[in-house]
C-alpha cells in the first residue's frame, strides 16, 4: 500500500470525527504550545540578560566588596567596606594593573530629594569622568562633570528622566538647584531615558563625584565598587588576576579563602546568568513535557476507542487483502498525524502567546524583549508530537492489526 | 482441472477443556468455472468451510489446495496477496464502508494490490457499471437499498478480477426481487465470464440457480448432487 493512500485513510479516519479529533488533540496542543512558549521566552529571556550585561561593555571587571557568598554562615562578615582608597590608588599604578585602560570607583545609596515644593527618593550614584565611557550613556542636555568637579567634590548633579519629570515636569531642569540630603546640587545635565541598564536604572538617579557623594552624602570612606575596563578583550582574564593580586597585596591577604572581595568579569556574569536561564528553562519545559503524557495516554485511549468502533471495517479490510502491516500503518498514521496536527497548532498558539507576551513585557516593563520565534523548539516540538502518536499509537494499531478477519466481520 | 481440492479438512475451536469439531473430515474439489451451493442448517459448518475456503480461516488439518498451490504451506501475508488477487468476498451483511461513496468502497481492494493508483477509477467504474449501478457511484451507503447495497459489493469483489467469487448467504437480507437481481448478476457471471461462484445459501430457490449443491450437516457431507432442474434468474 502507498504512503499517499495510507495518509488519504488517516484524514478520512480522522474527518469522519472532528469534534473527537479536536478534543483529543487540544492535550498535546496545550503540552506544545507550553514547551514553545518557554523555550521562546527563555531565549528572550536569555538575549535580554546578555544584551544588559553587555551594555555595561564587555571589557569591564567589576570589583565588589565582601566575600563570594559559598554557605549562610559567610554572610556573618561581608566586609562590606573593604575597598578603600589605597586600593583605589594601587589599582590605578600602571605596575600592578599595567592593562587596565581606565579605573572607576562607585559608591550608591538612595536619598529624598526635592525643589520647590516636589521631593522624589532617587538613588544617588557616585562615579568619576570616566562614567559616559564605561556606560556609553552621555546626557542629551548639558554635560557630565569633569575631572576637577571629582577632585574638587563639586555639588554638580546628573540627574536621570524620571527624577527630572518627577521634580521639574515639563520645565527645564538644567541649571536649577535641587535639594539632596540638605544640601544644594546643581544641576548640570539630564540623561536621556535609557530603562534597565546592565541592573542599574539610570532613570532613577542622581549621578555626581563619588567624592561628593562619600563626604556630604553618604558620609563613607570605602566604596561599593570599582570598575575596570581593559585595554582589550583578551587582557580581560589578565586585568581580573592583577586586580586580585594587587589587592591581596594591598589587604596583605596571603589566604585565597580569606579574600574580602571578589571579582566578577563580565564574561563571568553572562555565562552563569546564562547557565540559570537555560537551567530554568530546561526546567519548565519538563514539567510541560508531563501535559504532553498526559495528552499521549488520551491519544492512546481515543485509538483504543476506534479501534474498537471501526473492527468490522477492519475486518473487511483484511478479508480483500489487507496484511497486518496495512493496517498497522494504517492506524500508527492515524495517531501520527493527529499528535502531529496537534503539534502544529501546538507551535502556532504557543508561538502567538509568546509573540503577545513579549509585546506586553515590552511595553509594561520598559525592557528591550525582542519576539524569537524558537526555529530549534519548534522543530523539536514536531519530532515529539509525532513520537508521541507513534509511542502512544503503537498499542492501539497492533490491536487493530492483529483482529481475526472473521471475528472482526461478526462483530456488532 | 480443479480449482479447488480439499481433502479430510477438519477445524476444530478448542474452548478450555472441550474441543467443538465444526467441519470434520471434508473431502470434494471444484473445478474452475462450476458454479456451486453449499447448504446445510444453521451450526452445520458450512460457514465455517467458506471461510476456509475463502482463505479467511486456516483448517486445523486436512489439505487444502487451491489452483494446484498447498495453502497450509502460505505465510499470513501470502494469504493476505491471494484474499487480495483471487478470490472476490460477498456477505450477506454487505460490509461497506459507512459514510463512503460507492466508487470509493469499490476500490477499496485496489488499495491493497500492486495496481497503479491513476488505473483505479477506471476499474471500478467499469465494475460498477457491470453489476448496473452507474448512477449510484458517488452516492453513500446509507442512500442505497438492500439490492444496491449487495450489488456494490459484488463490483467490490470483481475489481480485482478474482478467479473464484464466495457468495455468504448474499440474498439472506434482501427482498425477493433484489435477491433475484443479485443472484442473475452472480449466474451471468459464471456463464457469461466463466467465473467460478460459491455460494452459501439455506434457501433451496437460491440454491438451485447453482449447477451443483452440496449439502452440509454436522460438519460432513451428506449430499454432493448436480441440479437436475437448473433455475434461471430473469431479471438484470
Amino acid at each position: 500500500m502507498r504512503t499517499s493512500h495510507a495518509f488519504k485513510l488517516a484524514a478520512i479516519g480522522l474527518k469522519a470525527n472532528k469534534s473527537r479529533t479536536l478534543l483529543t488533540i487540544l492535550g498535546i496542543v496545550i503540552g506544545i504550545a507550553a514547551i514553545i512558549l518557554i523555550m521562546s521566552l527563555g531565549q528572550g529571556a536569555q538575549n535580554l540578560i546578555l544584551a544588559q550585561v553587555q551594555g555595561l561593555g564587555s571589557n569591564t571587571v567589576a570589583v565588589i566588596p565582601g566575600r563570594q557568598p559559598s554557605g549562610p554562615s559567610d554572610f556573618a562578615q561581608i566586609f562590606s567596606d573593604s575597598l578603600k582608597e589605597k586600593d583605589f590608588t594601587a589599582l590605578k599604578d600602571k605596575s600592578n594593573v599595567p592593562t587596565a585602560a581606565t579605573i572607576m570607583p562607585v559608591v550608591f545609596g538612595s536619598q529624598g530629594s526635592s525643589y520647590g515644593d516636589e521631593t522624589y527618593r532617587l538613588t544617588i550614584f557616585g562615579v568619576s569622568d570616566v562614567f559616559p565611557k564605561i556606560f556609553k550613556i552621555v546626557p542629551d542636555k548639558g554635560a557630565f562633570f569633569t575631572q576637577e568637579d571629582v577632585q574638587g567634590l563639586s555639588e554638580s548633579v546628573i540627574i536621570g528622566s524620571k527624577v527630572k519629570d518627577e521634580l521639574f515636569g515639563a520645565s527645564d531642569a538644567l541649571g536649577e538647584r535641587i535639594k539632596i540630603n540638605n544640601r544644594p546640587f546643581r544641576v548640570v545635565g539630564v540623561l536621556p531615558k535609557k530603562g534597565q541598564v546592565s541592573f542599574f536604572n539610570f532613570d532613577d538617579m542622581a549621578i555626581m563625584p563619588y567624592t561628593t557623594a562619600q563626604k556630604y552624602i553618604l558620609g563613607i570612606k570605602y566604596f561599593h565598587r570599582f570598575i575596570i575596563e581593559a585595554d582589550l578583550q583578551q587582557n580581560i582574564e589578565r586585568t581580573a588576576a592583577d586586580v586580585k593580586l594587587t589587592l591581596r597585596e594591598s589587604h596583605n591577604i596571603t589566604d585565597t579563602a580569606k579574600d574580602d572581595f571578589f571579582v566578577q568579569t563580565q564574561a563571568d556574569l553572562a555565562s552563569s546568568l546564562g547557565l540559570i536561564t537555560s537551567i530554568l528553562t530546561l526546567f519548565l519545559v519538563s514539567v510541560a513535557s508531563i501535559s504532553l503524557l498526559v495528552g499521549g495516554v488520551g491519544i492512546m485511549n481515543i485509538m483504543l476507542v476506534s479501534v474498537t468502533e471501526r473492527t468490522r471495517e477492519i475486518g473487511l479490510r483484511k478479508a480483500v487483502g489487507a496484511t497486518e502491516k496495512n493496517i498497522l500503518t494504517q492506524f500508527l498514521l492515524e495517531a501520527i498525524t493527529l499528535t502531529s496536527l496537534g503539534g502544529v497548532a501546538g507551535i502556532f498558539v504557543g508561538a502567538l502567546l509568546s509573540f503577545l507576551i513579549s509585546i506586553v513585557l515590552s511595553r509594561a516593563i520598559g525592557a528591550d524583549w525582542h519576539f524569537i520565534f524558537p526555529w530549534s523548539a519548534a522543530l523539536v516540538g514536531l519530532v515529539v508530537s509525532g513520537s508521541v502518536g507513534l509511542i502512544f499509537g503503537i498499542y492501539p494499531a497492533r490491536q487493530a492489526s492483529r483482529k481475526d478477519p472473521i471475528e472482526a466481520l461478526r462483530y456488532e | 482441472m480443479s480449482l479447488i481440492e480439499v481433502k479430510n479438512l477438519e477445524k476444530t475451536y478448542t474452548e478450555g477443556e472441550s474441543a467443538t469439531a465444526a467441519v470434520c473430515g471434508i473431502t470434494f474439489s471444484i473445478k474452475k468455472g462450476e458454479f456451486v451451493a453449499i447448504m446445510g442448517p444453521s451450526g452445520s459448518g458450512k460457514s465455517t468451510l467458506l471461510h476456509i475456503l475463502g482463505f479467511l480461516d486456516r483448517p486445523t488439518s486436512g489439505e487444502y489446495r487451491f489452483d494446484g498451490k498447498t495453502i497450509s504451506e502460505f505465510s499470513d501475508d501470502e494469504i493476505a496477496k491471494v484474499r487480495n488477487e483471487e478470490i472476490g468476498f460477498v456477505f450477506q451483511a454487505f460490509n461497506l464502508l459507512a459514510r463512503t461513496s460507492v466508487l470509493e468502497n469499490v476500490k477499496l481492494p485496489l488499495a491493497y494490490s500492486g495496481v497503479k493508483e491513476n488505473l483505479w477509477n477506471n476499474l471500478a467504474e467499469k465494475a460498477i457499471a457491470s453489476v448496473g449501478l452507474t448512477h449510484r457511484l458517488r452516492h453513500e451507503p446509507s442512500r442505497l437499498s438492500g439490492g444496491e447495497k449487495q450489488r456494490a459489493a459484488i463490483a467490490r469483489a470483481l475489481i480485482n478480477n478474482p478467479k473464484v467469487i464466495f457468495a455468504d448467504e448474499p440474498t439472506g437480507n434482501l427482498d425477493s426481487k433484489s435477491g433475484e437481481t443479485v443472484i442473475s448478476i452472480l449466474q451471468n457471471l459464471n456463464e457469461k465470464e466463466g467465473r467460478t461462484v460459491i455460494l452459501i445459501t439455506h434457501e433451496v430457490d437460491i440454491a438451485e440457480h447453482a449447477e451443483r449443491i452440496i449439502h452440509i450437516k454436522d460438519g460432513k457431507i451428506e449430499s454432493d448432487l448436480p441440479v437436475a432442474k437448473r433455475r434461471k434468474a430473469s431479471h438484470i
